[in-house]
């Protein structure tokens, strides 16, 4: 059950990762290796098994609702790659 | 003086026996020295480390010495989010980024006194077990610079072993903080999940991922334990539970443990001889100081490693998904549409093993795919845990090996990404069933590289892990610290 | 008429901001039309290393919803993560409920032609909503888009219902029936048009019989309840037109286009996504256990449907007029308190009520004024015109309604033995009127009365007045 190229590729644009067709290529045999090597779970009978999708089983954690303004809007802003003004500034998306 | 343990250095600046500017200017001196040979560090704070010495100095003149670990220069994995100071991550992806916050763990260790000499040098997003994936080149062993100091907190743990700070803070999310303590030869604890809070700590597989001391000795790092762990309310994950005193369960000696030897451990083909002697000297140093060996089984061990590397890439997937080039961080240029900018920042901006973990993971979680890898692979972790459960019924601690072999080449596994994964066999189980782990030196191969061995303990029970592997400790001297040449 | 083997099935999605003061997973202020980003922190704007935390409230609104529509709590409930990539969303994924929302199986019942039908509820779960982008200088043809992240992370709840829908009519009062609740809840202020309350539909049609549902098309942008139902009538019967011609209804996302009254395919133009749904490992599983429950439960005030209900057989006023009481908590609560200090006309006092609802709602009025208004009115003691000058001058003044029209000199003048001399007077000043009227033009009675009225500057009570003219005339 070998991944295909067209996987590859799928995935990397779910990923938003843009690979060279190096990439592709070597991407494809690794991942086969490794789902490969991760496919031996499929012996395991886990029928009856309760998924864990926490390690450690505690009551829920809530806060208040009251306002604590950050307080340093620049300090947000300020590692912006583009920023006009006080926005982020990004490329539009161009129908393709 | 850079020899010294942690615990030592603090009593000496308590005592006023030497000051904080003096402790800190040896080691920045040692650090420039050190660093182009071993890339422990990714950056160095020359001006900020000593500033900070100097006020831990007035504020001793005062009679206000602050925290237990006041005026002791210690270093933090560049995963530590530290405000105004860059964080990298290890990654190109956020080369330049100034957080504009502290993680929890770098706020507590401030507030205990330490100073803060710089930040530690990673696998890029803490995803490798050789930190050779770094953006900012591979740290090296200082036992021997031709081979790796372990991933992905290897850049602490050479710091730790070449005398560049009294202590450090990384991280281990499969193994990264206790891998790198044992191919350096010192001591690195992994808490239980949820001990530690991970605000600020930027995120890998948040369900595994925990902060961690790495030191010279275990009560050092029990020390540094007790500063950073402790509720956080920024943290949901983080438990409610008071803090022990870590320090003193060094000190309690191990006679009646039960130390459970789980048969899956020590069977296979892949476990070097000399190690499996170190660890066996380990446990005859507990069977002499009156504690109990007890067969044990961990049947599932072999599946953990495949359950690990569908859960951490799937949520790796996740947690990596907001580097896109808008807010933060690296962003490429001459990119067209959004789409474009996004899949070339984050295509030029990690390196190999990040994208390759990303691809897993997003391919583990894809419609279609979940039940059969992500769903699954969580029903195994119950199964990993109930292993754990049984096998603590019968032993108060589990003693293992750390690593399969002593520290590699550095190149020798980076061609072949399932060889580097399996090197975590030992230490990932732990991450998945959320238990704490410690790894303490045992012995040296013939070539002279440290080989550590691991202990596990029951959720919470951090000091009875403290007190063997401070037993073990005592019982086997080794150097601590390595020769670095030209230093 | 072809049309009528057709019938249209139709689910709503709802997504209502919660009205909390702070955001769902950090304490950044939630409130609308700060400026852009400065409503931020780490926590919302996706930094690395951040970690979200539950607001309690938000919580506490989305188990009232539920309650108040019949919902089944979950004792547990998950937080998922719904993942993609937008710049609006800053941590590439919004932290959701998929697979165990909080409740699940409600209802709601709404009134639609004078009958009452229930409109099912799916389910009900809790998100984080995502910033906003808006495009830089000229729509087409800009370059570039501008982030505005204050939005991301305000409170979201998300309630959607079974395809029990089948009309526009439909739609609308289910709508407004879930909005009225909302806003009775404190828990949404339910206004479409700043975007608190959104609604997108799904819609498909079945030939009339048939128990299969037919392809769906998913209909957005629709920004009023008159929209919502203009869109859904428009998809009707553009749906029915296709498969009459012989053509297949696609399964796609449409765009309503309120100018041109069209609803526009997406396709091609949208992604499909993969939201690679999971368990967000930073947040724990929410808890509710049934204390909490019960407690929430005892701050369920009587809802809409009930008020009008009781409003009608309580106070035998119309149920047109109990539902424009109803619509608002305030106002109906005034109306119960006016009514309770005097009782003997509550139409009178609920036409009062509905004819000032403004002025109640700015509390400009007490529940007292209007009821000696009413009970003034009923005694003769003040004409109706006078009401409404009072009540004016009461509003501006302050001054208590009585002691005004005694200022004012208002008593209307109900003594007939007053009202006669007035009366005397004026049929003996128009005496060929008088006449007439006699001979049977008994449509002269309002001129008389207008002249009595002028006689007495207005004071006299008009009915006594007729009364009077009619008894002396014959």
């Amino acid at each position: 059950m070998a991944i295909t190229r067209e996987e590859v590729l799928h995935v990397a644009r779910l990923a938003r990762l843009s690979l060279s067709e190096a990439e592709v290529g070597r991407l494809r045999d690794q991942l086969d290796d490794i789902l490969d090597y991760i496919r031996q779970l499929e012996a395991l009978d886990t029928r009856d098994v309760i998924p864990t999708s926490h390690a450690v089983e505690m009551g829920t954690p809530f806060r208040d609702d009251a306002v604590r303004p950050f307080g340093d809007k620049e300090a947000i802003l300020s590692n912006a790659p583009d920023r006009i003004g006080d926005f982020f500034r990004v490329p539009r998306i161009i129908e393709d | 003086m850079h020899e010294w343990s942690l615990l030592d250095a603090a009593r000496k600046v308590r005592g006023k026996d030497i000051s904080s500017r003096e402790l800190t200017r040896a080691l920045l001196d040692r650090i420039e020295r050190a660093n182009p040979k071993i890339n422990a560090y990714i950056t160095v704070l020359h001006e900020k480390a000593m500033k900070d010495a100097l006020a831990c100095d007035e504020a001793s003149a005062r009679g206000q010495a602050t925290g237990p670990l006041h005026g002791v220069p210690v270093g933090l994995k560049d995963i530590f989010c530290t405000r105004g100071i860059r964080t990298t991550c290890g990654s190109r992806i956020l080369h330049d980024f100034l957080p504009p916050y502290d993680a929890t763990v770098a706020e507590k260790i401030a507030a205990s006194g330490a100073v803060l000499l710089g930040k530690q040098n990673m696998d890029e997003f803490a995803m490798g077990s050789s930190t050779e994936t770094s953006h900012f080149g591979p740290a090296r062993n200082p036992w021997a610079t031709d081979r790796i100091p372990g991933g992905s907190s290897g850049g602490t743990a050479a710091a730790v072993a070449a005398g560049l700070c009294f202590a450090g803070v990384g991280t281990d999310t499969g193994g990264s903080i206790r891998q790198p303590a044992s191919v350096c030869g010192v001591v690195g604890i992994k808490p239980t999940y949820g001990r530690v809070s991970r605000y600020g700590m930027i995120a890998f597989a948040s369900s595994l991922d925990q902060g961690g001391p790495v030191a010279r000795s275990v009560p050092d790092a029990a020390a540094v334990l007790a500063v950073i762990a402790g509720h956080d309310r920024r943290d949901s994950t983080s438990v409610d539970l008071p803090v022990p005193d870590y320090v003193a369960a060094t000190g309690k000696d191990a006679r009646g443990l039960k130390i459970g030897l789980p048969r899956e451990y020590f069977e296979g083909e892949g476990l070097d001889p000399e190690v499996k002697a170190a660890v066996g000297k380990a446990l005859a140093a507990l069977v002499a100081q009156g504690a109990e060996a007890v067969e044990i089984s961990l049947p599932h061990t072999s599946f953990a490693l495949s359950a690990y590397y569908i859960i951490a890439p799937a949520e790796a997937s996740s947690n990596l998904a907001r580097y896109d080039g808008v807010r933060y961080g690296y962003r490429a240029k001459d990119a067209g549409g959004l789409i474009e900018m996004m899949s070339k920042t984050r295509a030029e901006g990690f390196g190999a093993e990040v994208k390759r973990r990303i691809m897993i993971g997003t391919y583990a979680l894809s419609a279609g795919y979940y039940e059969a890898y992500y769903g699954k692979a969580q029903k195994v972790r119950t199964l990993i845990r109930r292993d754990f459960e049984s096998a603590f019924a019968k032993a108060d601690v589990i003693l293992t090996p750390t690593t399969p072999t002593p520290a590699f080449r550095l190149g020798e596994k980076t061609e072949d990404p399932l060889r580097m994964y399996l090197s975590d066999i030992f230490t990932i189980p732990c991450n998945l069933a959320g238990i704490p782990g410690i790894s303490v030196p045992c012995g040296m191969s013939p070539e002279g590289l440290p080989i550590g061995a691991q202990l596990l303990g029951n959720h919470f029970r951090e000091e009875i892990l403290l007190t063997a592997a401070a037993a073990i400790e005592r019982a086997i001297p080794l150097p601590r610290v390595a020769p670095v040449e030209g230093t | 008429m072809k049309r009528v083997e057709f019938e249209a099935v139709i689910g709503l999605e709802v997504h209502a901001q919660l009205s909390t003061k702070s955001k769902i997973f950090c304490s950044c202020s939630a409130a609308f039309g700060a400026p852009p980003n400065e409503n931020t922190c780490p926590v919302c704007t996706g930094m690395p290393g951040v970690l979200p935390v539950l607001n309690r409230k938000v919580v506490e609104f989305a188990i009232r919803t539920a309650i108040a529509t019949s919902c089944t709590v979950q004792g547990k409930s998950v937080f998922a993560r719904k993942n993609y990539f937008y710049p609006d969303l800053p941590k590439a994924y919004q932290i959701s409920q998929y697979e165990l929302p909080l409740a699940l199986a409600g209802h709601i019942d709404i009134g639609i032609e004078g009958a009452s039908k229930r409109i099912g509820i799916t389910r009900i779960h809790m998100e984080e909503d995502a910033g906003k982008l808006v495009h830089e200088g000229e729509f087409a043809g800009a370059q570039a888009s501008l982030a505005d992240l204050n939005r991301c992370s305000v409170p979201l709840m998300e309630i959607v219902s079974e395809p029990d829908i089948r009309t526009p009519e439909e739609a609308g009062a289910y709508l407004r029936s879930l909005r009225d609740i909302l806003v009775y809840l404190e828990v949404c202020d339910g206004n479409m048009e700043e975007g608190s309350f959104r609604c997108d539909a799904n819609v498909s049609v079945r030939p009339k019989g048939r128990n299969e549902f037919g392809t769906k098309a998913e209909l957005k942008n629709m920004n009023s309840f008159r929209n919502v139902e203009k869109a859904i009538e428009f998809e009707i019967r553009r749906q029915v037109e296709l498969i009459e011609d012989g053509g297949k209804v696609v399964q796609e996302t449409r765009l309503w286009d309120a100018a041109a009254g069209v609803t526009i395919s997406m396709r091609g133009k949208e992604e499909a996504h993969d939201y690679r749904y999971f368990p967000d490992p930073d947040l724990l599983p929410l808890i509710v256990d049934d204390a909490w429950n019960e407690e929430l439960r005892k701050t369920i005030p009587e809802l809409p449907r009930d008020k009008v209900a009781r409003f009608v057989k309580t106070y035998a006023i119309p149920r047109y007029d109990a539902e424009i009481l109803a619509s608002s908590r305030a106002l109906a609560d005034f109306f119960e308190a006016s009514a309770a200090v005097y009782n003997a006309n509550p139409k009178l006092t609920a036409n009062e009520c509905i004819h000032w609802k403004d002025e109640v709602a700015a509390g400009k009025l007490s529940p007292e004024t209007i009821a000696h208004a009413v009970e003034d009115r009923e005694t003769g003691a003040i004409s109706a015109t006078a009401s409404k000058t009072l009540v004016e001058l009461s509003i501006r003044t302050g001054k208590p309604i009585r002691q005004l029209r005694d200022e004012k000199g208002l008593t209307q003048v109900s003594d007939a033995g007053a009202i006669e001399d007035a009366v005397a007077k004026v049929l003996a000043a128009n005496p060929k009127e008088a006449e007439s009227y006699r001979n049977g033009k008994t449509g002269l009675l309002s001129f008389f009365v207008g002249q009595v009225m002028k006689e007495t500057r207005g004071k006299a009570n008009p009915k006594i007045v007729q009364e009077v003219i009619r008894k002396k005339l014959g």
